[in-house]
Parts: structure tokens; C-alpha cells; sequence
């Protein structure tokens, strides 16, 4: 009820075009249902935060978006997810497709057990055909999108396993972002680095913004406050509250997520 | 003060083989119940019980710690006494054969001086055809396994074939692969030889891949996936590359598995007097060749046998080395 009146508010919201329509959408594991009828607008090119306690759903609803869920059977969703006007729900779609489109970068850094240069090749290659030197741009092209050209320039063969933790959560975004997606999740990106780390890729996520529509899941209201331009306060799977960024930590509507932000509880 | 010292004697006692989380040790010294621990207070008078060897539960704790690495000791020996000493003995009846002449002779007639040329070749030629067919076999079906059947049931069914064959006797084997190859072809034959080597080792490396697959963290097939890449190229390009080592671990198991079975080739293979390379014929090899000199009355053959076996024992010693050498180096 209360994200109806929040939508109504958000003058921002309303000023930037909506990027991934969610209407209705219920998710179950098995008989446990894992999201309860959820509706909202993910405004283009603007950073989205979902926060909330262990257990809440946000991780379950931003892998609803690429259907990461499609691969574990006794999964499902019900009802609408909209990415340009398509319902990525239905069965026609091909996951390969949206998955080129949707990109997707995970809690822990999962460089491939192979070369940095083949890291971000992977990907690239199963889209475009390009020949070497254009490969090579766009490997670079990625890398210093990720700020991480400098630190890697020089160890392009070697692999991806051989960088530092930050690091290799930088490769996994430059990763993401060479296939140029439209649109790019990411799942507690930084829950396992360390606080500079951290810092390089919100900053990271700060500038890739203008090119890219950002779902960020995080447990650290800070960064959510820091880089996201809406918040999302979601609790036992369903969405409390949806506003601009500025106006949830300042004035929470609900009771619930005053009482989540404040610290009195989770 | 008292506390302190008791904790450090606890774990002074236990610091080898226990946890280094001193507190659990003295739990553990004091009672075996999983019950609640007593309060703050109390549990520090029972801590200096639990450290004092007077404490009677706490002495005997020591004597079964003592006695069951005593055990586990023994039987260590026992199992290596038997493993030195058959290797004493093949070294001391081989090396009086290891010449040159072994590389290079073929198998003599009884009553003269040879050596084990054709066997040689003809044992690296069968193992290795029956490698060559076993490997994309087992890989293929470990993949599936892991990564695409899992839980169905075929795939259920297929673990479980599976790991009857891994233990069937290899002697019903050679007999399947007789009646099958040899009694239709009406000769022996390297190729029944290998055919019968590649059931072999299919099973150990349908294993160990699907084994090594698991141990791939989830996260890394997502990863791979939320790119969009299908599920073959996940497979080929990510998983398995991440257990390459393991994968080949599995294959030179495998190999070193079969390198020694006779029963297999004695219905299969048989043997070749002669030097041949082809694989539509009866072919010399090692393990048969042993059975054949070492029950001979021969002591030119029987020489001959004990360098055959040093062989053989050698090579699967190098292989099990090479793959456990890779398997760390995977593992890190």
C-alpha cells in the first residue's frame, strides 16, 4: 500500500523514464512463497537500491530480472517483469537473449580459470565476432570502464585468479559491462571486499550510471544512501517501501523501515 | 589466575590433534554431554578439574587418545611392511634382468636370452588405444552426470551402473569382450585387448570427473550463465577448465589402473612371440607375458617376469606420483 503513495511522491521517479516495469510479481521456491506481489518502476539509468533484512527477498527479486532462477527447477515467478515493454516472464523468451541485456555481477568475485583478457573475451564472444584488434579495444575499452586497465594493463595473459579480491570484483564488472548490457544487477558487489576496495567500486557504480540502468542489492545502508539514487526497503518478501534515495533515510514513510533504518531491529 | 593456567595446561595436552579453541577442548575434557554449559561461575572450578589428571574421566580420555594413535600407528606399519617388501623383492629378482637388452630383444624362446621389446610396445600400444576410446567416454558421461542429468533418474541410474563396473572383476570383463569381439571375429586381437582395458577405465574416469565438476562452486556456472553463455559452452569453457587437473588426475588413475590387469588380455590380446604392431592381431604385452614366464619352469623366463613386473610397478608408482602432483596444483 504505502509504495503506491511513495510512486505518487517521487518527483524524480516520475521524471526519468522507467527502465523495468514489475507489476504483480510473486515468486516461489517450491510450495515457499519468496516474494509477495510486488510492483515497481526501475527508472533508466539511474542507480536502484534494494535493501532489507537476511532474508527479505531482495536477492531473490533482482535474480527474477535475468531469470538466474530458471536454472533450479521448483523455482517460478508470477506475473510481469517489463524490460523495453517485453514481459521477460513468459515462456517464449530466450534467457540467452535477456541475459545479454541484463547483466549480472555476483556477491563474491567468480573470475573463469582463465586469463584476464579471456575473462572479458568470454562474453564479447558470444554476441559479436570481432577480429583481434577490436577485441583487444574492447577488452581495454571494459577494463578502463572497470578502473582497472592501469592495474592490469601490463598482466593482460595472466589469470584472473592472480588479482586481488577488489580487483577481481572489478574484472567480473568490466566483465559485465563488455557485453554491453543495457542494464546491470549487482548482488552485494562489495559484502567481500575490503573498505578501499569497496570505496573504487562505488565510485565505479557512480560512473557507470549514465550509460547503464543499476539494480544494486546491499546490506550496508550507507552505500545504498551513497550510491543509489531510489531505495527499495523490502521485509518477509514483500516491498515496504519505494522512494527517492534522499527522502527514505531523511523521512521513512513506513513504520517498518524507519524502524530497519534506525537500527531498532535486523 | 587459576583459570588461565588450567587453560593453558588443557591445551598444552591436546595442542596437537585438537581444535586450537581452548574452550572447547576443556569442555570436551571435562564431560562428553552436549548438554548447556553450567554457569560462568561454576564452570571455572570444573575447568581445574577437567585439566587435573586427577580427574578420573579426564585420565581416561588420555589412555583411549593414547591408545588409538598406537593403533592407527601399527596398522600404518603393517600396511607399509607389506608394500617395502614387495617392492624389496622386485627390485632384488629385476634388476638382475634390467639391461639394455630388455628395450631392445624380443621374447626369447625357453632356454635363451632375450628381452621384453615387443611386450613393451605392444602394452603401450593396447593401454593406450584403450585410453584414447575410455577418455572421451568418461568425461562426456562424468559431465553429464554432474552438470546435466544430476538428480533424474537416469542419471541416478547411470551413478549406480557405474559403480557396480568400477568394482566387477576385470577376469568377467575379458570374458564379455571375448565372447563379444573375439568369438565373432574367430581371433584374437590388440583391439578386443583395448576394448576390454577402455570398460576398465571408463567407470574411474566417469568418477572422478563427475567428483571434480562438484567441487566447481556454483557461483561460477551463475557467473558464466548471466552472461549468456549456453550450457555447453559453461560447461567446456568454465567448469571443466576450472578441474582440468582433477579431470586428468582421473585419467591417469585410470591408466594406471589398467596398465596391470591381465585377466582382461589373457581372453583378449593373448600374447605374440614376435614383434607386431597390429592391432587387428594377437600382440605381445606385458602382464600376460609375466603370467607366461613366471609359471615356467624357465629361469631365463622367470628372470625376464620379475623385470616385466619392476616395469610395470614402476610406471604405475610414476603415474600415481604425476597425478597427485597435478591434482595439488589444482587444488592450490
Amino acid at each position: 500500500m504505502s509504495f503506491q503513495v511513495s510512486l505518487g511522491d517521487t518527483q524524480v521517479a516520475a521524471m526519468a523514464p522507467t527502465k523495468i516495469g514489475i507489476r504483480n510479481l510473486n515468486f516461489f521456491y517450491g510450495n515457499f512463497q519468496g516474494l509477495r506481489d510486488i510492483s515497481l518502476n526501475i527508472p533508466e539509468k539511474q542507480v536502484t537500491a534494494f535493501i532489507g533484512p537476511s532474508g527479505c527477498g531482495k536477492s531473490t527479486l533482482l535474480r527474477t530480472l535475468n531469470r538466474m532462477y530458471s536454472l533450479y527447477p521448483g523455482q517460478r515467478a508470477e506475473g510481469e517483469i517489463n524490460i523495453n515493454g517485453v514481459n521477460v516472464l513468459g515462456p517464449k523468451q530466450d534467457l540467452n537473449a535477456l541475459r545479454g541485456q541484463v547483466g549480472m555481477v555476483f556477491q563474491k568475485p567468480t573470475p573463469f580459470p582463465m586469463s584476464i583478457y579471456d575473462n572479458i573475451a568470454f562474453g564479447v564472444k558470444l554476441y559479436e565476432k570481432l577480429n583481434k584488434s577490436n577485441m583487444d579495444d574492447r577488452v581495454e575499452w571494459a577494463l578502463k570502464k572497470a578502473a582497472l586497465w592501469n592495474e592490469a594493463k601490463d598482466k593482460l595473459s595472466q589469470s584472473g585468479l592472480s588479482l586481488s579480491g577488489g580487483q577481481q570484483q572489478r574484472l567480473c564488472i568490466a566483465r559485465g559491462i563488455a557485453v554491453k548490457p543495457e542494464v546491470l544487477l549487482l548482488d552485494e558487489p562489495t559484502s567481500a571486499l575490503d573498505p578501499i576496495s569497496t570505496a573504487r567500486i562505488e565510485e565505479l557504480v557512480s560512473e557507470l550510471r549514465s550509460d547503464y540502468t543499476i539494480v544494486i542489492v546491499t546490506h550496508n545502508m550507507q552505500q545504498a544512501a551513497r550510491v543509489s539514487q531510489h531505495t527499495a526497503y523490502m521485509y518477509l518478501g514483500e516491498l515496504v517501501e519505494f522512494t527517492p534515495t534522499a527522502q527514505i533515510f531523511v523521512k521513512p514513510k513506513d513504520k517498518r523501515t524507519e524502524d530497519y533504518i534506525t537500527g531498532r531491529f535486523g | 589466575m587459576s583459570n588461565i593456567t588450567s587453560r593453558n595446561n588443557a591445551s598444552d595436552v591436546h595442542g596437537s590433534t585438537s581444535s586450537p579453541r581452548t574452550e572447547r577442548v576443556v569442555s570436551a575434557a571435562s564431560k562428553h554431554s552436549t548438554a548447556p554449559e553450567p554457569a560462568e561461575g561454576s564452570l571455572q572450578t570444573e575447568r581445574v578439574a577437567g585439566a587435573s589428571p586427577d580427574n578420573p574421566v579426564y585420565r581416561r580420555r588420555r589412555w583411549v587418545n593414547r591408545f588409538n594413535l598406537t593403533m592407527s600407528l601399527a596398522t600404518m606399519a603393517f600396511g607399509m611392511v607389506f608394500l617395502l617388501w614387495i617392492l624389496a623383492i622386485l627390485f632384488s629378482k629385476g634388476m638382475a634382468a634390467l639391461g639394455p637388452a630388455l628395450f631392445t630383444q624380443m621374447t626369447p624362446p625357453p632356454g635363451s636370452d632375450g628381452g621384453l621389446a615387443n611386450a613393451i610396445v605392444g602394452s603401450l600400444i593396447i593401454v593406450s588405444a584403450a585410453i584414447f576410446i575410455a577418455t572421451p567416454v568418461g568425461i562426456l558421461a562424468g559431465i553429464y552426470l554432474a552438470e546435466i542429468g544430476r538428480n533424474s533418474t537416469v542419471a541416478k541410474v547411470t551413478r549406480f551402473i557405474n559403480d557396480i563396473l568400477l568394482s566387477a572383476p576385470s577376469i568377467v570383463i575379458g570374458l564379455f569382450v571375448y565372447t563379444l569381439i573375439v568369438a565373432n571375429a574367430k581371433h584374437y586381437s590388440a583391439w578386443a585387448g583395448a576394448v576390454a582395458l577402455a570398460i576398465i577405465a571408463v567407470p574411474v574416469i566417469v568418477r572422478q570427473t563427475e567428483n571434480m565438476l562438484q567441487l566447481v562452486p556454483n557461483s561460477l556456472r551463475e557467473a558464466a550463465v548471466a552472461l549468456g553463455a549456453p550450457q555447453w559452452r559453461v560447461v567446456l569453457i568454465v567448469t571443466l577448465r576450472a578441474v582440468k587437473g582433477g579431470v586428468v588426475t582421473g585419467v591417469l588413475l585410470a591408466l594406471a589402473r589398467i596398465s596391470g590387469e591381465t585377466a582382461p588380455l589373457l581372453f583378449t590380446a593373448l600374447n605374440n612371440q614376435f614383434w607386431s604392431t597390429d592391432l587387428n592381431a594377437p600382440m605381445a604385452n606385458l602382464p600376460v607375458v609375466i603370467f607366461q614366464f613366471a609359471m615356467s619352469p624357465y629361469e631365463e623366463w622367470q628372470r625376464l617376469a620379475w623385470a616385466g613386473a619392476l616395469l610395470i610397478t614402476l610406471a604405475v608408482l610414476l603415474l600415481n606420483i604425476v597425478a597427485r602432483t597435478l591434482f595439488r596444483q589444482t587444488k592450490h
